[in-house]
């Protein structure tokens, strides 16, 4: 069964460990500004959200891409960058709708979460579990009764 | 049935690809007049700068692809004629190929403005392989290259002429670089840029003739001025590839006009891509979008309908992103901004940071970023799901710069 991230941004308390573990993993060094895992503030820090790829089932990044340089790894199913194919023409970046797929300047190439081959770092990092990795059945019925709870006629508080 | 895609650039073997998974019975056929295998126009500024070779530029990598797909490719053939009644193609060595269900993909082709001289030998234009090798050859370190054109196509071989380091220097009509796809603002920033990195920038400037010089040329722009070049490259705008069609019944205003499964006006005849003129996303009216999203999207959807698929096409969204030595900039939708509607700008020009969004009622229709790099997806996540804006608008017509939180908050990705 293939595993996907679950993020539960209510356990978020914006420590940015992922954000140190994904760029580690990624770049060889701790920094949070060429992490591929975003963590997004509201109300001053009172509210945080860590942010990345879903590896969405349309994947726009991928069907823009002009030199067929993304591709999805069958065993984790996550879409990933080729390095050596990109030219680094940006197009998905502006193409998938969700900006979770960004340019690199150092490397001239876009970056995207690749779920680190299969062991995501970021979710090993988490100290709260706001970062999970699971089965992605169990994530889809997550998502859809977390939905369902914000959609229903409740005033929220 | 007889799938046919005329045209093999990146709409057509999407669609060819398309069809194939669509109908594993069918068969399918793609024609297209250049020698190489199907490649992206887009990666040739990659190779003009020297990052890739040739192959870097190939739709599909490895060999067999489309065999192993079951997609007989015609290669340096080109369909001069569609007898519609029939269903039958000529091609240029006069063989007939019979159809079913067509698509044609045949996308523009470079124009020149009509100057004394601009067909001189040696004047390139910069918009198929042959083109870029064409222009590898003359453009040397320190060569003088005069670059006509500062559209978007213009201003991304600037990048790959910067690269190799040529003494360039970019003439322009519009009174800005990128002037369809910029506003005054960020095109005035660009061209500040690019100045101050040693590229002479020439914008109200018309190229009134082209003369050939003993090394090289001479362009007389205005009564009195004239610049020398070694080597003279025009991306002065293009034309869509439709004359094949006349006498086929196929309707066409700039591009061939198609409805939201991609239909021309001839039944069982479909366009996709640079060549077809389609619904826009927001508006709904038929228009010519050139870019790669664009041919990609045009490309699916059609073949899904050509094997009775039925799918519908909300329309496509222009998009482009550039990079000007160093400088990103992105404009999605009507960064004009539509009737009725509002705007909200922040700018920052001592560090070249400018952010603008559109919007109509209660969403966002469109926005020009400089600078920006991460993220800059989300806008097209909202143009393109429309999604109201609530209390968000009137947070945006502040600070446009918190697109993102608004983004995270109305999809609610915050709990
Ligand atoms: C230098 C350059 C840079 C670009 N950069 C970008 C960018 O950064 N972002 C972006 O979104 N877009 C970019 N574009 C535009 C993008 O490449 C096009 O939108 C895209 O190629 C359109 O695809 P298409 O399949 O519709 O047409 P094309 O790619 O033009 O393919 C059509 C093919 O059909 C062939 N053909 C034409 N007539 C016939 C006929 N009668 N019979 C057989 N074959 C025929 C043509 O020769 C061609 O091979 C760039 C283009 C150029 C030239």
């Amino acid at each position: 069964m293939q595993k996907s991230l679950l993020i539960e941004p209510e356990k978020c308390t914006s420590c940015l460990q992922c954000e140190m573990a994904c760029s580690f993993e990624h770049e060889g060094s701790f920094n949070p500004a060429k992490s591929r895992i975003k963590v997004f503030e509201f109300e001053h820090g009172r509210r945080a959200i860590p942010y990345t790829c879903t590896q969405c089932a349309e994947a726009w990044c991928l069907h823009a891409c002009p030199v067929e340089a993304l591709a999805r790894n069958p065993t984790t199913g996550a879409v990933e960058v080729k390095e050596d194919v990109c030219v680094g023409c940006k197009v998905c970046t502006i193409a998938c709708p969700f900006g979770t797929i960004n340019y690199n300047r150092d490397s001239g190439k876009v970056a995207k979460c690749d779920l680190c081959g299969g062991d995501p770092q970021c979710a090993a990092a988490c100290p709260t579990g706001a970062i999970t990795f699971v089965d992605s059945d169990w994530t889809g019925y997550e998502r859809m009764k977390a939905w369902a709870a914000k959609t229903d006629n409740q005033p929220r508080a | 049935m007889d799938y046919v895609v005329v045209g093999a650039g990146p709409a057509g073997v999407i669609a060819a690809e398309t069809l194939r998974r669509a109908d594993p019975s069918g068969a399918v056929t793609l024609i297209g007049d250049e020698p190489a295998a199907p490649y992206s126009r887009m990666a040739i500024p990659y190779l003009l700068a020297g990052d890739i070779e040739p192959a870097g530029t190939h739709l599909r990598h490895g060999t067999g692809h489309y065999r192993a797909h079951g997609i007989k490719v015609v290669k340096g053939r080109r369909v001069t004629r569609v007898a519609a009644k029939s269903r039958v193609l000529t091609l240029d060595d006069g063989a007939k190929v019979k159809y079913d269900k067509l698509l044609v993909a045949t996308g523009s082709r470079p124009v020149r403005p009509p100057i004394k001289g601009i067909d001189l030998p040696g004047i390139e234009s910069c918009w198929t392989l042959a083109d870029a090798a064409a222009i590898a050859r003359k453009a040397k370190p320190r060569s003088r290259v005069v670059l006509m054109g500062a559209g978007f196509i213009g201003c991304i071989i600037l990048e790959a002429l910067a690269a190799r380091k040529v003494d360039l220097t970019v003439v322009e009509m519009a009174d800005r670089m990128v002037a369809r796809m910029m506003d005054r603002q960020g095109g005035d920033m660009i061209k500040r840029w690019c100045e101050g990195r040693g590229v002479k920038v020439l914008t109200s400037t018309r190229v009134e003739a082209i003369e050939k010089t003993k090394t090289g040329f001479r362009l007389a722009i205005g009564r009195r001025a004239a610049l020398e070049a070694d080597l003279v490259v025009c991306a002065t705008g293009v034309a869509p590839n439709v004359e094949f069609l006349k006498g086929s019944g196929v309707e066409t205003e700039f591009g061939i006009l198609v409805d939201h499964g991609l239909r021309t006006s001839v039944p069982d005849i479909f366009a996709a891509g640079d060549v077809a003129q389609g619904p826009e996303l927001i508006t709904g009216k038929p228009e010519v979008h050139a870019i790669q999203p664009t041919a990609s999207e045009h490309g699916r959807v059609a073949a899904l309908n050509m094997a009775g698929v039925p799918s519908h096409y909300r329309g496509s969204l222009s998009m482009n992103v550039l990079n000007t030595l160093g400088l990103i900039s992105s404009s999605f939708g009507h960064w004009q901004g539509l009737p009725g509607g509002e705007i909200a700008e922040a700018s920052d020009p001592d560090h070249f940071c400018y952010l603008r969004l559109c919007f109509k009622d209660d969403r966002v229709v469109g926005a020009l970023a400089l600078g920006l790099t991460q993220h800059v997806g989300v806008i097209r996540g909202l143009v393109q799901t429309g999604l109201p804006l609530g209390p968000w608008k009137k947070a945006l017509q502040r600070d446009p710069h918190q697109v993102m939180n608004a983004y995270l908050d109305l999809t609610k990705a915050v709990p």
